[in-house]
């Protein structure tokens, strides 16, 4: 719990969070090892719980029926992994692979949902910290739709 | 404009190719080659700076702007990694050793190279972007211990579309040289990363106080490249970009490749961010 | 200052052809005062005039037999000197490659005869552009080096001259071998002449000339001072080049597009424009190959082609193009303007597009400047 505490007040994600809100969310939080090739959670299952990846690589895949599978945004170490859980209605929207063995640092969503119920301060900080990684993921998107580098770009 | 002012010497028509023959023609990918030319006269390849181009002729065909993607310190060859896209192109693709090309050159601007000593470089590129920052790569490796530290991030289409495979995965292999690859999307063949180029910026080590930044590739990638490099609060005069426009002459005649006040064949291609800012964000320009 | 006589004139083409020129000047063909070979005297468009406005060129009729009382046509110098459609070399298969073989041809030494003030500038400018930077244009090089030329003041201009304002002209100054000014008083018809280069020396040596009296001077001074007042058209260049880099979004823009045609008339009468498409050419056997170059037109929308789409895809972006270019970017480009005043690009834009005005309406909004030092 005190490891997890650390690890949270150092990444960049967390910075600004005063003390006993870090004390809060340490409390939901566990570390999970995902070896190469597990799945980490999948599109449409119910979302419970977001990953501070630690080391490793994930992805994130679509399936792409007669295309297979399609990864479309790996997910790297010092990364935040899923919102799903903060967004109604709490499922995944993508499949999330573990490319390589990976570390993570998951906190539970259920448990987080209930405290920022409780603490609004808490939920506008998480929120101010996640909408910031989901308008980065959409203009990476926008930009991948450009698809800047093909046979007609 | 009277003639004994220029009896001198002779002007030489800058619009005359000289002829090479093609050594090697390689592919890169499903549609990008690789040609390695050696000048069919006596007289030697002419030394190129990284970041300039050459104008290559196909007989009867047609002539293409083409950067120059070998490494300066081999200049007996002249190497140019090409995308088969128009009618030129596609024709070069279908030579082979002993064919005979044209070339007018090398033109323009080059990168920075000599501005980087004492600091670090980061080289941002996308698609086919990579073949005109080869040699800078090239260059500073030859240099190595003059530059601090050095980043080649590199983003392509697909797994499929990455250039220089080999050669990249030998570039890795140098400790001191940080080369990142990501894809924009891929099947599950591809352990390596994906997303857009832009996202292996923040988790690149370099002094953005004290980097040079080189960026090539499409116009819409340098743009949130170079939007990136700032962000991470590097200066504009520090990021240097390679642009494109409709060249015909090479040689300031044609008026094709005016970008704002400059001409991109003699100015450029190769420019100071903060020199062309202004124009950058400009629509039709 | 020397005096010739009109009776005499015949004797400037004499000594012009034995001097080995083929002499080039105004000739009225197809109902426009145009550039072309000309063979003697007879063959200048005498006592014709033309009539120009935003749009409008006519030929009419004077009242007198003035051998150059005309301004601009829709032809310039610089179809001579740098030819619409010129071959660069021509090259031929030969085993595995082939032989480029250049153009060599010597070209004639040309006088061109009847060159106005705002004319020198533009081939001045022309000049900078093919032989002033770092590669020189063989082609246009060898040319301008055997052209003599034949300055006109202009006494009467008309309603789409502005030399005044580009400070081009009326008086034909510098960059000539030799200047005339064609003075009619009622039945006497002569022409004052001055030298302007060894050449032109020559060429005065061998012609039948008075010396202009003392008073004669005033007389041209008068004439030409008449004419600086009455240009039809005038543009404020005053910072000009800030004016349009600062305004690449103003709405005149688009205004201006909704008239222009896109048609490029005003790149190819206009005597500086230099642009230009290179074309690579094979004929059937696929054993002779030639490069050519022909003049093109920011406004045409392959102009700006680069893989995946034009550059340049509506009128106003192209429109800017040009008249950005031509006041303002030039002059980075070249240390000078690109315009000289003459009014070609007012007086045959079909829709009468009118170049000073576009610039007078893009400086109507600006926020007052202060005045530099």
């Amino acid at each position: 719990m005190e490891k997890i505490k650390d690890l949270l007040m150092q990444h960049p994600f967390f910075k600004g969070l005063p003390k006993e809100r870090l004390d809060l969310l340490a409390g939901c939080g566990s570390n999970i090892h995902f070896k190469k090739g597990e799945c980490i959670f999948k599109m449409g299952e119910e979302s419970n719980h977001f990953y501070i990846v630690r080391k490793g690589r994930v992805s994130l895949e679509m399936d792409g029926a007669q295309h297979g599978p399609i990864r479309v945004q790996t997910i790297e170490e010092g990364d935040i992994l899923g919102w799903s859980w903060l967004i109604p209605p709490h499922k995944w929207s993508f499949t999330a692979f573990a490319v390589e063995d990976v570390n993570v640092t998951a906190l539970d969503g259920q448990c987080l949902r209930r405290k920022c119920e409780e603490d609004h301060d808490l939920g506008y900080e998480l929120l101010k910290r996640f909408s910031a990684v989901l308008a980065k993921r959409l203009e990476w998107t926008r930009m991948q739709l450009l698809d800047v580098y093909g046979a007609n770009a | 404009m009277r003639k004994e002012s220029h009896l001198v010497e002779e002007t030489v028509d800058p619009m005359v190719p000289r002829p090479f023959v093609v050594r090697e023609s390689r592919e890169e990918t499903r549609d990008a080659f690789t040609l390695t030319l050696e000048p069919q006269e006596a007289n030697g390849a002419p030394a190129f700076e990284p970041g300039q181009f050459n104008m290559i002729y196909v007989f009867g065909v047609g002539e293409v702007p083409v950067s120059i993607s070998g490494d300066p310190r081999q200049p007996e060859v002249l190497v140019h990694t090409v995308r088969a896209v128009g009618g030129v192109t596609r024709a070069l693709q279908k030579l082979g050793p002993g064919d005979i090309v044209g070339v007018r050159g090398p033109f323009g601007s080059a990168w920075p190279v000599d501005k980087a000593k004492g600091k670090d470089v980061v080289i941002v590129t996308g698609g086919i972007g990579l073949a005109p920052l080869r040699p800078a790569v090239c260059q500073i490796l030859g240099q190595r211990e003059k530059i601090g530290k050095f980043a080649l991030l590199y983003g392509a289409r697909t797994p499929k579309d990455i250039l220089y495979r080999e050669q990249l995965g030998q570039w890795r292999s140098n400790l001191d040289l940080q080369v990142r690859v990501t894809v924009d999307n891929a099947t599950r063949d591809w352990y390596g990363t994906v997303g857009v180029v832009t996202i292996l910026i923040h988790k690149a080590r370099f002094d953005p106080a004290n980097t040079i930044a080189m960026v090539c590739g499409p116009e819409i990638m340098m743009r949130f490249v170079v939007q990136e490099l700032i962000k991470e609060r590097m200066r504009e005069q520090d990021i240097y970009i390679s642009m494109e426009r409709n060249m015909k002459c090479a040689v300031g005649f044609c008026g094709h490749c005016q970008y704002g006040p400059n001409f991109i064949c003699k100015d450029g291609p190769v420019f100071r961010f903060s020199d062309v800012r202004h124009l950058f964000g400009l629509r039709e320009i | 200052m020397k005096i010739l006589e009109r009776n005499n004139f015949h004797r400037l083409f004499d000594v012009l052809k034995e001097s080995g020129f083929d002499i080039i000047g105004p000739t009225l063909q197809d109902q426009a005062i145009v550039y072309d070979h000309l063979e003697g005297v007879e063959d200048l468009p005498e006592g014709w005039t033309d009539e120009q406005a935003p749009g409008k060129y006519r030929v009419k009729k004077r009242n007198d037999k003035a051998l150059f009382g005309y301004v601009v046509g829709p032809t310039s110098w610089k179809k001579f000197l740098y030819p619409p459609r010129q071959k660069l070399w021509s090259a031929q298969k030969a085993g595995s490659g082939f032989e480029v073989a250049a153009e060599e041809g010597v070209p004639q030494k040309m006088a061109f005869l009847g060159v106005r003030s705002c004319e020198l500038a533009a081939i001045a400018v022309q000049d900078k552009i093919f032989c002033g930077g770092s590669f020189v244009d063989p082609h246009y090089k060898k040319r301008r080096e055997n052209v003599f030329l034949a300055a006109v003041n202009c006494a009467e201009p008309k309603g789409t001259c502005f030399c005044v304002s580009m400070n081009t002209g009326p008086r034909a100054l510098g960059g000539l071998d030799l200047s005339l000014t064609e003075m009619i008083e009622g039945e006497r018809h002569y022409f004052f002449l001055r030298s302007g280069s060894a050449e032109g020396e020559k060429v005065l040596s061998r012609l039948p000339l008075k010396d202009a009296e003392g008073g004669q001077q005033k007389k041209e001074d008068a004439l030409l001072e008449e004419a600086r007042r009455h240009m039809g058209r005038a543009m404020d260049t005053r910072d000009i080049k800030r004016l349009l880099y600062d305004n690449p979004d103003h709405p005149q823009w688009d205004k201006a597009a909704e008239r222009c045609l896109s048609c490029a008339n005003c790149t190819m009468a206009c005597p500086t424009c230099f642009c230009s498409t290179v074309e690579d050419v094979s004929d059937l056997t696929g054993e002779h190959a030639e490069r050519w170059r022909k003049w093109d037109s920011c406004f045409s929308l392959e102009f700006s082609y680069i893989h995946g789409g034009n550059v340049r895809q509506s009128t106003k972006g192209r429109y800017r193009q040009w008249m950005t270019h031509k006041l303002a970017s030039w002059q980075d480009q070249f240390g000078t303007s690109g315009c000289v005043g003459c009014g070609r690009c007012i007086s045959w834009c079909p829709a009468g597009i009118d170049i000073t005005e576009e610039v007078k309406a893009i400086r109507a909004d600006q926020p007052a400047r202060a005045e530099s030092p």
